[in-house]
């Protein structure tokens, strides 16, 4: 229940954060909405010398449009997201998962930054992120770096970010369908984590599935993207068939399949071909 | 690290550690201990406050990342000796019994209906996910909440 | 007596709630002492080791450490953990408030660190240093009690605690006579009670005047100050324990544990108030754990479904060590395992052993939610067997309402009941023919619906004196004060029941006062005489009990001097509303009026005691034997097992209700509970002993979109148990829910002749269940 001690900072912009980290990165943690930070920092899972708080950083907090790119600071919350009218309006896959995510609390002090640095293999967003073809914006003393969401989730609780690397923005591509897009997810009883999620952003054409991108969340160690299931959609009409074949092999791309006491390997990947199935169905049915 | 901030209306200045929890500078420090710990992993909602208008988990924030905002409390939720009409209906319905998840599940009702000012009872027992009670079976607190949402409703055209 | 029942039978709301809805109650942690010291415990990472060595040194130079305390330091001056329940040759280890020279379970005290804040308390106990050589772990009950397994606790060669037989009746010919035996293997899975207030202890010590103040969420405040008060070898009265505010039991709180005397002892040593508040992962650890048997059932039925015997063969995981009650638990499943039928023959032969886990115990239910659960499986098997409606063979096997008191095989005399009446307004509610034809289409369309019924009985109002372990009384005072108002003192230890209310209803409707005038004082030993505290759905039907019956004798007791008062016969005076009524002269006086006059006591008959209170002890003569129907309606989802529950219907008989608002309240909360332990909760160990739902991140607790709305209704069958005729209703939801739901989601895969799944009935069994 409680902390470690530890040096805390609070920088109140991007440069200061980064001249921090430079200085204390090695043996510090990012703290963000403190939503997997605190309770790890809690239970002493991590105990860091520093903790640079980067929630006071306020042009990390932005939403915007800019043309066709969806630009979100790293600090925002998943509140904000699932609250914000463009977002629903250019791109409904980013709140309706941030809305399934955690509690209203949780919400209104989670970020998308943290979440996406924590790589909690059964986090929600990995799958919205894989699904829109998000970059993921790190800047350090290095200059910036700009990481494609594929990329980006390494292994369980590991990303791309580099300990010297803070993230800053999350840029998301304006779907060309926007509502053709769908997460759905089942939670883990207890915590409400994805014991299996799936986002899928579709785009139709005359019943043609002209594009289509799945990500999938909680089954792997990391979240991946189902390639496989999209290969077999892509240029396809969605009648029943077609969709179920194709998600039978929703867990074809996943580098392994996680364990644990809520759900078997074997179950995941089934609950991954279901739920890619029903992803697929109702984002075309939204279109 | 010096910090000030406003509890109920009433600013606090102490000197804290930087790794204290924003929980125990409530309960220990101005000793507001209407707002309880019940886990230690941001799930049972017990430690439920307001934080700029939001409600959040006083467990899961460091006092120092509350720093110049503004919380309130349950204490801070009756106005002038009138219990606020989620006070209200939790009392009108039976919608506690231990007592000990009430104070996080009222706030967390305010900030509920705050976004959803007539919630079905779908919406009502999602909106809840963030808190537990092992008393009620959760069944007298869907009640309290369709309670104040009726007499919010009903205040508010008043005013209007 | 007659009064005018103002209060009682009504949905009054709780004179509780102002202060809890507001904070500004007092739970253990929320009371401030000056100068308290905190505590923190360093708990075994081991579920069997052997310690070497203990290295407090850094823990007791680091800033802020008062103390360092580990099983040396309290060997020979802090007694054991007590148990208080008793059986023929029982096992009972020696259980030490910190672990000395092994460990045996994880979670288990090993050193206390008492510093300044609880922040400093905290970091010294990462600065302890354990030297470990660990053991082999036995966390499977049934291997415990196989030879070759490794043996705990040394000193007994075996992990075998006990072994308990119960239940009477000619079961060889049973079986001899039977048309078909029907078994089924059942395995109920630990759980955790998790109240919301996890436990917490302050002690504060007083070495001039040699007395302690102990503050502790206990749900038995006199049980647990005799208890400590033997552990810390000083004289009970002058030890004061005081169950404040608490946030919620569910058995878990029955209990005297290591730390209660722990605190105590260290506040003698440092003379300043300690404190120390569980962890919740301490609680999920630490606190004891309930249910936790496997076995099998036989069942010896005729074609037509008359039961002619029942067996049960059981291995019950004790735990590392027995708690107070852990070893009487099974006992209560023995007790009831002839649930709501004649069954002329039963037996159960009950193995309890140890394991490298937390100890088992009282868990909302404690015994009998095992008892139903398994007889209400078996019934539904038996059903299927037969080819029988699951109804129909329970109502063949009812016993009539002409039948009670109803005798039982096990040795029980169930005190009333109308079982059919139950089951056929829960049958009118749901309307059971039209579900059944409904189902029939949904299967016909390939959907998985399952009804499922549970038929209950469960045993409350404990109990007899002869039957608990620590006396089945209860005691109540009732004062009137020279003002009038009335002060109520009561033995029972509401932590979430209400009684504050309840007790208030009983006694201003006998008194003819305003409730708000009557004051319901618990939980504090040097303010209320003597009593056993809150359990067994005891406390209105005991406590409550108590506290009609003192009523009287205060009544009787200003009835004289009321008669003095006005100049009449006392026996001609009427009591009502409030006021004493001459007759024939008509002249009248007040309770409050006669309270004055008591305790002024200026113009009192000659053998008239000043003062207006009386108290009485209450024994009752019997358990009670409240009773109901559940009815379950789920779908699963065929793709994923998904169980959605469609309708939940209970009709509860808990005799009479005192407060209808608050038997809704236990009724809800008991049903959650039940579900929850029929669909997410387990308490999981891996091989070596590891707890692997630490947490509430992986323990679920349900949240209020994984539970139903529930259709409620009741029955009302009067008992003689008590005057006041009430049953008790705290564990009724738990007992019934569990089977109901858990007979449901088999129903809704009859298509694949599914006889049976152990609970929890997790999505991915039934799955499983499907494709198999």
């Amino acid at each position: 229940m409680i902390p470690n001690n530890f040096e805390y900072f609070a920088p109140t912009s991007i440069d200061e954060a980064v001249k921090l980290l430079e200085k204390h990165g090695d043996d510090c943690k990012i703290l963000s909405g403190g939503h997997s930070l605190i309770p790890a920092l809690k239970l002493r899972l991590a105990a860091p010398a520093v903790v640079l708080d980067i929630g006071r950083i306020k042009e990390l907090k932005q939403i915007k449009i800019d043309g066709n790119t969806i630009r979100i600071g790293a600090n925002a919350t998943h509140s904000e997201i699932a609250n914000s009218a463009e977002l629903k309006q250019h791109c409904p896959l980013l709140g309706e998962t941030a809305a399934q995510i955690g509690d209203q609390q949780v919400r209104n002090r989670g970020t998308l930054g943290g979440s996406l640095t924590h790589a909690d293999p059964a986090a929600d967003w990995p799958a919205a992120m894989l699904a829109l073809n998000a970059e993921i914006v790190v800047r350090s003393g290095k200059g910036e770096r700009v990481i494609k969401a594929a990329d980006f989730f390494v292994d369980i609780m590991t990303s791309a970010v580099q300990p010297h690397e803070i993230v800053t923005e999350i840029r998301v591509p304006k779907p060309a369908q926007p509502n053709a897009a769908v997460y759905l997810k089942v939670p883990q009883s207890a915590s409400g984590y994805a014991v299996v999620g799936v986002a899928a952003q579709l785009k139709i054409n005359n019943g043609q599935c002209e594009d289509v991108s799945i990500g999938v969340t909680g089954l792997a160690p990391k979240a991946f993207r189902a390639k496989s299931v999209e290969d077999a959609l892509r240029g396809k009409a969605l009648d029943e068939g077609t969709v179920s074949a194709a998600t039978a092999k929703a867990d074809a791309d996943a580098s392994d399949a996680m364990e644990d006491i809520h759900a078997s390997g074997d179950y995941r990947r089934h609950l991954a071909r279901v739920y890619a199935k029903r992803a697929v169905q109702t984002a075309a049915s939204r279109a | 690290m010096n910090i000030s901030l406003s509890i109920n209306g009433i600013k606090h200045e102490a000197d804290v550690e930087p790794r204290l929890l924003l929980v125990h500078f409530i309960r220990d420090l101005v000793g507001l201990t209407g707002t309880h710990i019940g886990c230690e992993t941001s799930i049972c909602g017990a430690c439920t406050v307001f934080l700029d208008g939001k409600p959040v988990k006083s467990c899961t924030i460091l006092a120092v990342q509350a720093d110049g905002t503004e919380i309130t409390t349950i204490e801070g939720l009756a106005k002038n000796g009138q219990f606020h009409p989620v006070q209200e209906g939790f009392w009108e319905c039976h919608g506690l019994q231990c007592g000990f998840c009430t104070t996080g599940m009222i706030m967390a009702v305010c900030g509920l209906l705050q976004e959803n000012p007539q919630p079905t009872e779908e919406q009502i027992r999602h909106g809840l996910e963030g808190n537990l009670c092992r008393c009620t079976g959760y069944q007298h607190i869907v009640d309290s909440v369709q309670y104040a949402a009726n007499k919010l409703k009903t205040q508010s055209a008043k005013a209007d | 007596m007659s009064f005018l029942a103002k209060y009682i039978g009504q949905k009054v709301k709780r004179t509780e709630d102002p202060r809890l809805i507001q904070g500004l109650g007092h739970y253990v942690d929320d009371i401030k002492l000056a100068d308290t010291l905190h505590v923190a415990i360093l708990r075994s990472p081991y579920a069997h080791a052997k310690i070497n060595s203990i290295n407090v040194e850094g823990a007791k130079q680091a800033p802020g450490v008062m103390a360092v305390y580990t099983g040396n330091d309290v060997e020979g001056k802090v007694g054991y953990v007590p148990c208080a329940a008793a059986l023929p040759e029982l096992k009972v280890p020696k259980y030490p408030v910190l672990a000395q020279g092994k460990v045996i379970f994880v979670g288990q005290p090993v050193a206390a660190v008492v510093a300044t804040d609880k922040y400093k308390a905290r970091d010294a106990v990462d600065l302890i240093e354990v030297d470990y050589d660990p053991l082999d772990v036995v966390t499977d009950p049934e291997r415990a009690a196989k030879p070759d397994c490794p043996v705990i606790h040394e000193e007994f060669g075996t992990n075998v605690a006990f072994v308990h037989s119960a239940g009477t009746g000619d079961l060889e010919a049973a079986f001899k006579q039977a048309d078909k035996i029907v078994s089924q293997r059942l395995n109920h899975p630990r759980l955790a009670p998790i109240a919301l207030e996890t436990r917490g202890v302050l002690a504060q010590y007083f070495p001039g005047e040699q007395q302690m103040n102990l503050w502790s969420s206990t749900q038995i405040p006199h049980l647990m100050r005799t208890q400590v008060a033997i552990m810390l070898g000083i004289p009970e009265n002058k030890l004061r324990v005081v169950a404040p505010e608490v946030g919620g039991g569910f058995g878990s709180k029955l209990n005297v544990y290591a730390e209660e005397a722990l605190l105590g002892w260290i506040s003698m040593q440092l003379h300043k108030p300690v404190k120390w508040i569980e962890t919740r992962r301490e609680n999920m650890a630490a606190t004891i754990h309930g249910r936790a048997q496997v076995g099998t059932v036989d069942v010896a039925v005729k074609n037509d479904g008359t039961l002619l015997g029942l067996k049960y063969n059981v291995t019950a995981d004790v735990g590392a060590y027995h708690q107070l009650l852990t070893p009487a638990i099974p006992t209560l499943t023995g007790l009831m395992l002839s649930g709501a039928y004649k069954i002329p023959a039963i037996s159960m032969t009950c193995t309890g052993v140890f394991t490298n886990k937390m100890s088992t115990d009282a868990y909302r239910g404690a015994g009998r939610p095992e008892a139903t659960y398994l007889i209400e499986r078996i019934m539904d098997r038996i059903a299927q067997e037969l080819k029988m409606d699951p109804v129909e063979l329970r109502r063949k096997n009812f016993p009539q309402p002409s039948e009670f008191p109803f005798g039982t095989a096990t040795g029980l005399f169930y005190d009333s009941g109308d079982y059919d009446k139950a089951l056929n307004k829960a049958l009118e509610i749901v309307d059971y023919k039209k579900l059944r034809e409904e189902q029939k289409a949904a299967r016909a369309q390939g959907r998985l619906m399952g009804i499922g019924v549970s038929t209950y009985v469960e045993i409350c109002a404990i109990g007899p004196s002869a039957a608990t372990p620590a006396g089945g009384w209860e005691s109540a005072t009732v004062r009137v004060e020279p003002t009038g108002k009335v002060t109520v003192l009561t033995g029972i230890s509401p932590h979430g029941q209400g009684e504050e209310t309840s007790f208030a209803q009983i006694v201003a409707d006998m008194l003819g006062v305003d409730l708000n005038d009557v004051l319901v004082i618990h939980g504090d030993t040097s303010i209320v005489q003597y009593g056993i505290g809150t359990f067994g759905s005891r406390g209105i039907a005991i406590g409550g009990t108590a506290i009609a019956m003192a009523t009287e004798k205060v009544v009787a007791k200003a009835r004289k001097l009321a008669a003095h008062m006005i100049g009449a016969d006392e026996e001609g005076i009427t009591f009502e509303n409030g006021k004493f009524v001459g007759s024939p002269t008509d002249k009248a006086v007040t309770l409050q009026e006669v309270a004055l006059s008591a305790h002024v006591a200026h113009n009192i008959p000659t053998d008239f005691e000043p003062g207006l209170v009386a108290t009485h002890f209450f024994e009752p003569k019997n358990f009670t034997f409240p009773f109901g129907t559940h009815i379950c309606v789920v779908e699963l989802d065929k793709d994923t097992g998904d169980v959605k529950i469609l309708r939940y219907v209970a009709v509860d008989d808990c005799g009479k209700q005192i407060n209808p608002l608050l038997v809704a309240g236990q009724v809800h909360g008991g049903i959650a509970q039940g579900l929850a332990q029929a669909l997410y909760e387990e308490v999981v160990y891996d091989e070596n002993g590891q707890l692997l739902t630490g947490e509430l991140m992986d323990y679920a607790v349900p949240k209020a979109h994984q539970l139903p709305r529930y259709e409620c209704d009741h029955t009302e069958t009067p008992t003689d148990v008590n005057p006041l005729g009430v049953k008790g209703v705290g564990e009724a939801g738990t007992i019934g829910s569990t089977p109901a739901i858990a007979n449901a989601v088999i129903d809704a895969l009859g298509p694949f002749g599914v006889q049976h799944i152990d609970l929890p009935l997790r999505p991915e069994k039934l799955w499983r269940a499907m494709n198999n």
